[in-house]
């Protein structure tokens, strides 16, 4: 009798310590974040650098986009469309493109990636930072937001800032791709940052259009990671002077 | 009184519920301490449902004061309104454990004060864990289940205070079943928390929807045999019927408002850049009903422990000389 009650409560909370485990073990793995650390990449000889640029279509209906109720803070003012899909003319924006195969890894620049919140939004919606880069985020609108980095290799971190606070400076340790940012007072607000051990990386335009310059010859994987839509590689071999033009689409869902 | 060394009958100790005076003001505090616990719970839900948990990034203050209240905008006012509920209903709660510790007669009631009182203050370090360490699913899942065992004691309080339980002589009828009815309530409250962790683990993004779809059905056979066995064996037990008749009545809710919350919030919300007021609010109300659910349940399971004895059978040893071979 014992044993029978022992295995009707012990057996389901066994369970579902396994369905946790299980899950918990797959959010680690979903994570994009592909070997992009490697040896410290060779000098480029300016002579030699080739380039390569193109335009990401959207083939199919593009999705309407949807608007989004900012009623919840009266300081909210300004463009209230979603931006999880934007097309213009069955070209694709804000399509993360970087070379994530065929390069060491780079020292990070001096310079900061700034990241403007304005009209309750993030400016811009997708950027690209590389390992160690300062990213300064700023907050032009007159209400608070709390800026949470939602990091799978990063450390996750959530700071409150105030209407015209000093910039919050962070930095990035490890590459990730497709990093949210998310406001939990403006649940709308949401972005994404690409963290890359190089500095050879893009994101499309409201043309889909991308160019990538300064790369030494040699070949390459090319990525093309949309936030929805996932990822879509491209190997390519560039000669000395190169200029090659790469074109990809990603078909309606 | 039952004899020192002698095992007190079931009616002795259902009569030792007499030996404290009825206490309107104790119970009537009672009663409003599970409703404000109520409220707390649709304020916490709020706050999920509102993706408003880290709206808030600091604890135990709120925007470095523990004393100022911040601007009422956005996510904000979810969070910091369920805080400042939790802290009300914490303070509700050391007055309540006071106050039973010293007019209740009944020893294990003054524990149960003490216990609530530490069930509110884990809870309370469960929810600042959640937002120190950014919402982790198993902790914000053990947050919303602890919110829920700690409504269901302060309804068990305000039952044991109310003048029925302490004045009434329980009515009682054995039962001779098996399972008996207490081992159906008990299991109903077990998989009622397996439930409950289960929504909560995807509410909190820590599992998918299908454990906790896939255990619905499970839940809604245990509950309902044991609500028509207490309501067809001992309709006349008015204490185990009415209990019997709500749980099903809340079973019956809950099934139609998670068909919504899944169809909102899993089916149509999916891609949903904000969380959408047809999803808040049935997941809301889906965890607002599973809470009074869970509770009802508890109550059930009390007064079946109360007035529903179990029958023990008793093993007649045979008198009869063995036959003995020569």
């Amino acid at each position: 009798m014992r044993l029978k009650l022992l295995l009707t409560f012990c057996v389901p909370l066994l369970g579902f310590c396994v369905l946790t485990a299980c899950n918990s073990q797959k959010s680690i793995d979903q994570s994009p974040t592909a070997a992009l650390s490697g040896p410290p990449a060779a000098p480029i000889d300016p002579a030699t650098v080739a380039s390569v640029s193109g335009t990401v279509h959207f083939d199919g209906t593009a999705p309407e986009a949807v608007p989004i109720d900012m009623s919840n803070d009266p300081a909210c003012k300004g463009d209230n469309k979603a931006e999880t899909v934007v097309v213009n003319g069955g070209k694709l924006a804000n399509v993360f493109v970087y070379v994530k195969d065929g390069l060491g890894t780079f020292p990070a620049p001096a310079n900061a990636v700034v990241i403007d919140q304005t009209g309750c939004r993030y400016r811009p919606h997708v950027a690209g930072v590389m390992v160690g880069q300062k990213l300064d985020i700023r907050n032009d609108d007159p209400t608070e937001h709390n800026v949470h980095a939602i990091g799978m290799q990063n450390a996750q971190w959530n700071e409150s800032q105030m209407p015209k606070a000093a910039p919050i400076e962070k930095s990035f340790d490890h590459p990730e791709i497709m990093l949210p940012i998310k406001c939990n007072q403006h649940p709308w607000m949401k972005m994404y940052v690409n963290v890359v051990a190089n500095p050879f990386y893009a994101v499309t335009d409201a043309n889909g259009k991308f160019e990538i310059a300064g790369l030494p010859p040699g070949d390459y994987t090319i990525a093309f990671v949309q936030e929805k839509m996932g990822e879509q590689d491209q190997k390519i071999t560039l000669g000395a002077k190169d200029k090659k033009t790469l074109d990809i689409s990603y078909k309606a869902q | 009184m039952a004899a020192r060394g002698r095992k007190p009958s079931f009616e002795e100790l259902a009569l030792k519920s007499l030996s404290t005076p009825y206490n309107a003001p104790h119970h009537r505090f009672a009663v409003l301490i599970a409703c404000i616990t109520f409220c707390l719970l649709v304020a916490g839900a709020l706050v999920t449902s509102n993706d408003a948990g880290l709206s808030v990034p600091d604890w135990p203050t709120s925007f470095g004061s523990l004393y100022k209240i911040p601007r009422w905008v956005g996510g904000v006012r979810y969070e910091h309104s369920h805080r400042m509920v939790a802290e009300f209903v914490g303070f509700l709660t050391i007055v309540l454990a006071v106050w039973t510790w010293r007019a209740d007669k009944r020893r294990w009631m003054k524990w149960l004060g003490v216990a609530a009182l530490g069930t509110v203050i884990a809870q309370g370090v469960l929810g600042g864990l959640t937002v120190l360490f950014y919402l982790p699913p198993a902790i914000s899942s053990a947050h919303a289940a602890v919110g829920q065992t700690f409504f269901c004691i302060a309804c068990a309080i305000a039952l044991f205070t109310g003048r029925r339980w302490v004045e009434e002589v329980p009515q009682t009828a054995m039962d001779t079943q098996r399972p008996t009815l207490i081992t159906l309530t008990l299991l109903s409250i077990f998989v009622l928390y397996v439930q409950l962790l289960l929504g909560a683990m995807f509410r909190h993004h820590g599992m998918s929807w299908w454990p906790h779809v896939l255990n619905a059905p499970i839940v809604a056979i245990v509950l309902t045999w044991t609500a028509i066995r207490a309501m067809t064996q001992y309709s006349k037990i008015e204490a185990v019927r009415r209990p019997a008749i709500l749980m099903l009545g809340l079973l019956i809710t809950q099934l139609c408002l998670g068909f919504l919350a899944f169809t909102t919030r899993v089916a149509w919300g999916k891609d949903a850049v904000q969380p959408e007021a047809a999803m808040i609010a049935s997941t809301v109300a889906h965890v607002a009903v599973g809470a009074l659910l869970l509770a009802a349940t508890v109550i059930l399971a009390i007064q079946v422990w109360r007035h529903v004895p179990v029958a023990r059978e008793e093993k007649v040893t045979s008198t009869e000389p063995k036959a003995v071979a020569a």
